[in-house]
């Protein structure tokens, strides 16, 4: 398990160096880093400062070095626009952003587990077959028009919900988000289901399929056999099987969430990182862009880590399948 | 009787007419009727994309054709110039939507299909070579396919729109960037395959070349699966396009696609002018669902686990 792990560790320290070397390529050998990390409007004198300053007429290697350097303590740049940290910029977006991929989350589960389970139960009825095909639609529409009709319906036409921003926050148990105040849960409600949308589909057919695969299985005839009401059978003894995929997709969708916010945010004018992601490549503000890059990298890297890590633990034939290969 | 007039007897009755490949391929695909209408749709799709010029009233591009006094006219408002009907309004600069979509049609699929086409080329030689090789190479290759499908895809067009700028040419690149890895995966699992047959053996012992094995002899027979992945690509790459293009990171002002006439409309949406976003947005959802369908038809029909 540890030698597992520390593998494991090792490949996600290569994956990050990797892509600190595509990045830093990326600005420095594809694009002109002069017109990348220097303010457009300088005049010709500030310009040979600040190369010297920045160190751009030293060799590539130690260039890299010098990014790396920079980047491990943090000085990702300052932002063209904001005028200050490009990290500082990021991490204060980060909370909004975070809240709606978990309310996205939480969303998926409590509309797609019911819906999936109801599926799976009556797999014939006209009910079932609606869920299934609706769901196949959220595959296959683009997220970002399902949006704009979600605005067009229920904020335009109906006037229910507001059309875009984060509302009021609130502090709760130390976390300040806005999901603890009314009008903070009205903000949040398109945006969280738009996200959620093509999740609700995805756990929808896991269910099913799940749903369908237990219900045939020894446990719950026995269950059945020894008079256990039906709802106690679904509630408890499918549901704790059919969990496990479940809730291990989830995790590993987490990160598409985070990906995909990028499309919500620009929609609602949700004030996240994604958001920042667009104006700032709208406003050419490169090392915003950059800071945006390197921390959804670690975040990824780290969220898949722990997928991993979790998945190994709950399913030992991972750890023997790595040995052997 | 003899044994073979027995077998003879049998195929007859399993097949009472000769069918070439190719027209049992067609009686297998039209059992669906689904499939068939989404077929006919998809080819009258494209044939309207490709003669949009000669069959729109204006060419919404031509500054002289459009007038900026017409822009926002409801769906089924006459033209000022009263020489036809703007059956489904006006956007935002006064261009009929009906010419603008079919102009925008035309640019997204362009972008879409070259995209497809170029990442199956790129992909398919490098899965093909993947397979063939083996060792090092192959697990190097594959290595870089599974970290690149670890991350979303359109968080790997966003990077490289980042650092490469816009533009046609940077959307197309960012398309193939992000597609090529589905197709050498394709390729390598029906390659390894194959590469194991006799027929394979026998060409080897021949004498051909290793590029002849790889390309005429493998590589048609690892089509079946590469043809359903374009399909499901192509539209992939097709909605992943309106998305950039939506966000304001993808295609220019100039070459407006489909996505870009939805986030041009989007700024009037709230004044309750829900056209201009509605109608481009349905002809890209139909665009992706048909695509989508007939994809899952050819991989039911392809697949010879499923043949009957």
């Amino acid at each position: 398990m540890t030698a597992y792990i520390i593998r494991r560790l090792m490949q996600s320290a290569a994956v990050v160096l990797a892509m600190s070397i595509i990045v830093f390529l990326g600005l420095h050998v594809v694009g002109d880093p002069i017109y990348l990390l220097i303010d457009p409007q300088a005049d010709q004198a500030e310009i040979e400062r600040t190369i010297r300053r920045l160190g751009l007429d030293q060799p590539i290697y130690i260039q890299y070095f010098n990014f790396i350097g920079n980047a491990l303590t943090g000085n990702l740049g300052t932002s063209f626009v904001h005028g200050t940290s490009a990290l500082k910029l990021i991490v204060d977006r980060m909370p909004a952003t975070l809240e709606i991929a978990i309310a996205a989350t939480l969303m998926s589960i409590f509309i797609g587990i019911p819906l999936g389970l109801y599926a799976g139960l009556k797999p014939d009825g006209f009910i079932s077959k609606s869920i299934m095909a609706t769901s196949i639609l959220g595959f296959s529409l683009p997220t970002f028009w399902v949006g704009i009709m979600m605005i067009m319906v229920f904020a335009v036409m109906l006037g229910w919900l507001p059309s875009t921003g984060r509302g009021p926050t609130a502090t709760f148990l130390g976390i300040t988000s806005s999901l603890f105040t009314i009008d903070g849960l009205r903000h949040i409600a398109m945006p969280a289901l738009n996200l959620a949308l093509l999740k609700i589909s995805l756990v929808i057919r896991l269910t099913r399929a799940g749903t369908r695969e237990a219900i045939h299985q020894d446990y719950i005839k026995f269950a059945r056999a020894k008079g256990i009401s039906t709802s106690r059978i679904v509630g408890v003894h499918l549901l704790k099987n059919i969990m496990i995929p479940v809730v291990t997709v989830l995790g590993l969708e987490f990160g598409n969430l985070v990906a995909f916010s990028v499309v919500t945010e620009t929609i609602f004018a949700w004030p996240g990182m994604g958001k920042l992601l667009i104006d700032s490549i709208q406003s050419l503000d490169r090392p915003v862009i950059v800071a945006y890059l390197i921390i959804i990298v670690l975040l990824f890297v780290i969220i898949n880590l722990v997928v991993d890590i979790l998945y190994s633990i709950l399913d030992p034939r991972v750890r023997i399948g790595e040995k052997s290969a | 009787m003899s044994v073979t007039d027995a077998g003879a007897v049998n195929a007859t009755v399993r097949r009472p007419a000769a069918q070439t490949p190719f027209q049992r391929f067609v009686a297998d695909y039209t059992e669906s009727r689904l499939a068939t209408i989404a077929f006919i749709l998809l080819i009258a799709t494209m044939v309207l994309a490709l003669i949009a010029p000669w069959i729109v009233p204006q060419n919404p591009y031509d500054l002289a054709q459009v007038d900026i006094m017409d822009s926002r006219l409801k769906p089924g408002t006459p033209a000022s110039s009263g020489k036809y009907t703007h059956w489904l309004g006006t956007d935002g600069a006064g261009r009929d939507l009906v010419s603008a979509m079919l102009y925008g049609l035309r640019i997204s699929l362009a972008v879409g299909v070259m995209s497809g086409l170029i990442a199956m080329a790129l992909g398919a030689a490098i899965g093909l070579v993947a397979a063939y090789v083996g060792g090092r190479t192959e697990s190097l290759i594959m290595r870089i396919v599974d970290l690149q499908l670890s991350f979303p895809a359109i968080l790997v067009a966003l990077m490289l729109i980042a650092i490469l700028g816009k533009g046609v040419d940077k959307i197309i690149i960012a398309l193939v960037t992000v597609q090529w890895a589905y197709y050498a995966r394709t390729v390598r699992g029906s390659a390894l395959v194959e590469s194991r047959k006799e027929y394979v053996e026998a060409a080897r012992c021949l004498g051909l070349s290793n590029a002849r094995i790889l390309f005429g002899h493998i590589l048609p027979n690892c089509l079946p699966p590469l043809i359903v992945v374009v399909t499901v690509q192509t539209a992939h790459a097709i909605s992943l396009e309106a998305t950039l293009s939506f966000l304001g990171v993808g295609l220019p002002q100039t070459e407006p696609s489909l996505g870009l006439l939805i986030s041009n409309g989007f700024q009037y949406m709230l004044s309750g002018e829900y056209w201009i976003s509605f109608f481009p947005g349905l002809v890209l959802l139909m665009t992706i669902v048909v695509i989508n369908l007939v994809g899952d038809q050819l991989r039911d029909v392809l697949n010879p686990r499923l043949s009957k």
